[in-house]
């Protein structure tokens, strides 16, 4: 268990890490996500007793790392899977660990075959790819047989068989009832890997939960929904008849509708009743990449957590001052960088450079100057109408 | 708790399974009786053409150490290594990730990497004693003559503690690359060049090497040099003060700065 209470750092004026408190319980995998710079490893190295916090203080099992008896039978982590003297072999380099907490020789090598570097052993790690170096660091975290493991971006640089054997390693551990506490930037890893998620931005905590809340927590579930494109009429009529129906509808490039805050059969009930025929109607799931990107993008630009999430509500009812029945049924075009919602099949959202900083404006009837998002358009208007 | 002897057996393995142990021990090792050897050589057959002064003042152990102000760069490289390449690879993480103890960690690695170096020492310094004096023939001493066994002893002690203080400088600075631009021209030239110049030499004598190297002195002002207020343990006193400080603004900054 670690736990960590008000963890706050400052680096002179800057503040990497403020008034952070979570619990990585044992017997799970947790995921501790957040974008570049965001203090996750600022907060694996203050877990680790490497750097003082400058206020609140974390411990693991109860003790604060410095205190531990015997940390490295208790505690293995992977920082950094370079940091190794170059010069020093594989199994040199564990051998120095090992001896630290009294571990015998013969375990060195053991950890050395779990990892897949026996063959190595005895080469100098300077030689070794990345790869190599993280199933070194991965050994050296193991090597105390402890019950809290911590790892820092631990698929780094590993192909595919080695992420799957990380992936598996993880899973393994979480259910010998061990603490298992890893960060990574990649989410589809992370969706397969972690049972729980402590998300941080700009230093804060911003989600502690499980992934399967976290990802209906943020994410936009939507029907996408195509008209027969040689009738614009029944495109316009459909919005009409959803936006009443209390449905959020977007437009996308390509002429489909995306449609949230209406489940697919009420969908499919009022195009019936409006009569307009459909050539689509299909159900997407939001991904914890996409979830995490609704999340993390208010981070990034110092929005408040509180204030995202609520925007992440469902959206404002029709009748609300303001936000009636459209005069015109345009629809709002899809953000080209939209990041909350999933991108059209086949085409990478994040493959193409944003046109502009930030998000880039929907281009016709764009609420305001900037247009991130669906949601903020309901409470824009009010505002508007005061 | 990693308990003292648990990280010194570490540091142990740390020391031996890196070559660049071996390569700066064994030059160190290797300039110090190289040049010492060829000084005495040359100071043999030189002997008559030396000043009055210099002739009355002739320290035969001393001229046997000449090599040391060319081998203790070597040592102060092994020092320099040994704290440096914890930082400059990011091992220092993984071991105070380890050894959450920063004192018992610092220490340790110190007093492995000190021993070691007092031994390599020790073992220069008898070398080039022993070398040096049979090349100087005549105008040689023994091991048993007045004070010289103190001066060969003490030619060790001096390359150990100028290793130590090397990597006490580097736990300060954290860094190889900067201690080693430090500490290589401060040993070889701003120390030597003070040491000679009027004013500058009364303050250049309490410097760590200035002072320390007194130890390996039988003659008192050997060879015409300046004299000192100081005796040969009085200067090797000093540079244990020197040590000291160095030792304790390691540990303080170690201690203090995250790593």
């Amino acid at each position: 268990m670690i736990e960590a209470v008000g963890l706050t750092k400052r680096y002179g004026a800057k503040t990497a890490v403020y008034d952070l408190s979570f619990r990585v319980r044992p017997g799970v995998v947790t995921g501790f996500l957040g974008p570049n710079g965001s203090g996750k490893s600022t907060t694996m190295r203050m877990i680790l007793g490497l750097d003082q916090p400058s206020a609140g203080h974390v411990t693991i099992g109860g003790h604060p790392f410095r205190q531990l008896p015997n940390a490295p039978r208790q505690v293995g982590a992977l920082l950094d899977a370079k940091a190794v003297h170059g010069g020093r072999s594989a199994r040199s380099h564990l051998l120095s660990l090992a001896q630290l907490a009294g571990i015998p020789a013969q375990r060195v090598d053991e950890v050395l075959g779990v990892v897949g570097l026996q063959d190595v052993a005895k080469r100098r790690s300077k030689g070794f790819s990345l790869g190599m170096g993280q199933r070194l660091g991965i050994a050296a975290a193991l090597l105390g047989d402890p019950q809290v493991l911590l790892f820092d971006e631990p698929v780094n640089g590993l192909d595919p068989e080695g992420i799957l054997w990380v992936r598996n390693l993880m899973k393994k551990l979480a259910a010998e009832g061990r603490t298992v506490f890893v960060s990574s930037h990649l989410m589809s890893e992370m969706a397969l890997t972690a049972d729980h998620l402590i998300v941080i931005g700009r230093g804060q905590l911003l989600a502690d939960m499980s992934v399967k809340d976290f990802i209906s927590a943020n994410s936009a579930d939507f029907a996408r929904v195509r008209t027969p494109g040689t009738e614009p009429a029944q495109r316009e009529k459909l919005t009409t008849v959803l936006t009443e129906a209390g449905g959020q509808v977007l437009s996308e490039p390509d002429g489909a509708l995306r449609v949230t805050g209406l489940p697919l059969p009420r969908i499919s009930d009022l195009a019936h009743d409006a009569d307009v025929r459909l050539w689509e109607l299909s159900p997407h799931q939001a991904s914890l990449e996409e979830a995490y990107m609704r999340l993390t993008q208010g981070a990034v630009d110092y929005r408040s957590t509180d204030d995202r999430l609520a925007h992440l509500q469902p959206p404002l009812q029709p009748g609300q001052p303001g936000y009636g029945v459209p005069q015109q049924p345009s629809v709002q075009d899809v953000p080209q960088q939209g990041w909350y919602a999933p991108p059209p099949p086949g085409q990478n959202p994040y493959a193409t450079a944003p046109q502009a900083p930030g998000h880039a404006p929907a281009p016709a009837p764009a609420p305001g100057p900037y247009a991130p998002q669906a949601a903020p358009r309901p409470s824009d208007t009010p505002k508007d109408a005061r | 708790m990693a308990t003292a002897t648990a990280v010194l057996q570490s540091e142990w393995t740390k020391i031996r399974t890196v070559s660049s142990t071996v390569w700066t021990l064994a030059s160190a090792l290797l300039v110090t009786v190289a040049m010492g050897a060829a000084l005495s050589a040359l100071l043999s057959s030189e002997f008559d053409n030396l000043s009055e002064a210099e002739r009355l003042t002739f320290d035969p152990t001393l001229v046997s150490f000449s090599g040391t102000v060319l081998g203790q760069l070597a040592m102060v490289v092994f020092g320099v290594l040994v704290v440096g390449t914890e930082y400059s690879s990011g091992m220092i993480r993984t071991s105070l990730a380890a050894v959450p103890q920063r004192a018992t960690f610092l220490f340790s690695k110190i007093a492995v990497a000190g021993v070691l170096a007092l031994l390599v020492g020790l073992l220069t310094s008898f070398l080039s004693f022993f070398l040096g004096q049979a090349l100087l023939g005549d105008h040689g001493t023994t091991i048993g003559a007045e004070n010289v066994l103190r001066a060969v002893v003490g030619g060790g002690l001096y390359m150990g503690l100028i290793a130590v203080f090397s990597m006490g400088v580097t736990a300060m600075l954290r860094s190889s690359m900067l201690s080693l631009g430090i500490l290589v021209p401060f040993f070889f030239l701003v120390s030597q060049i003070l040491a000679a110049v009027p004013k500058a030499k009364e303050v250049a004598r309490y410097f760590p090497d200035q002072a320390g190297s007194k130890i390996m002195q039988v003659v008192p002002g050997a060879l015409d040099s300046e004299k000192v207020p100081y005796g040969p343990w009085g200067g090797l006193g000093i540079m244990l003060l020197w040590v000291a400080a160095a030792l304790l603004g390691g540990y303080l900054v170690l201690r203090k700065r995250d790593a």
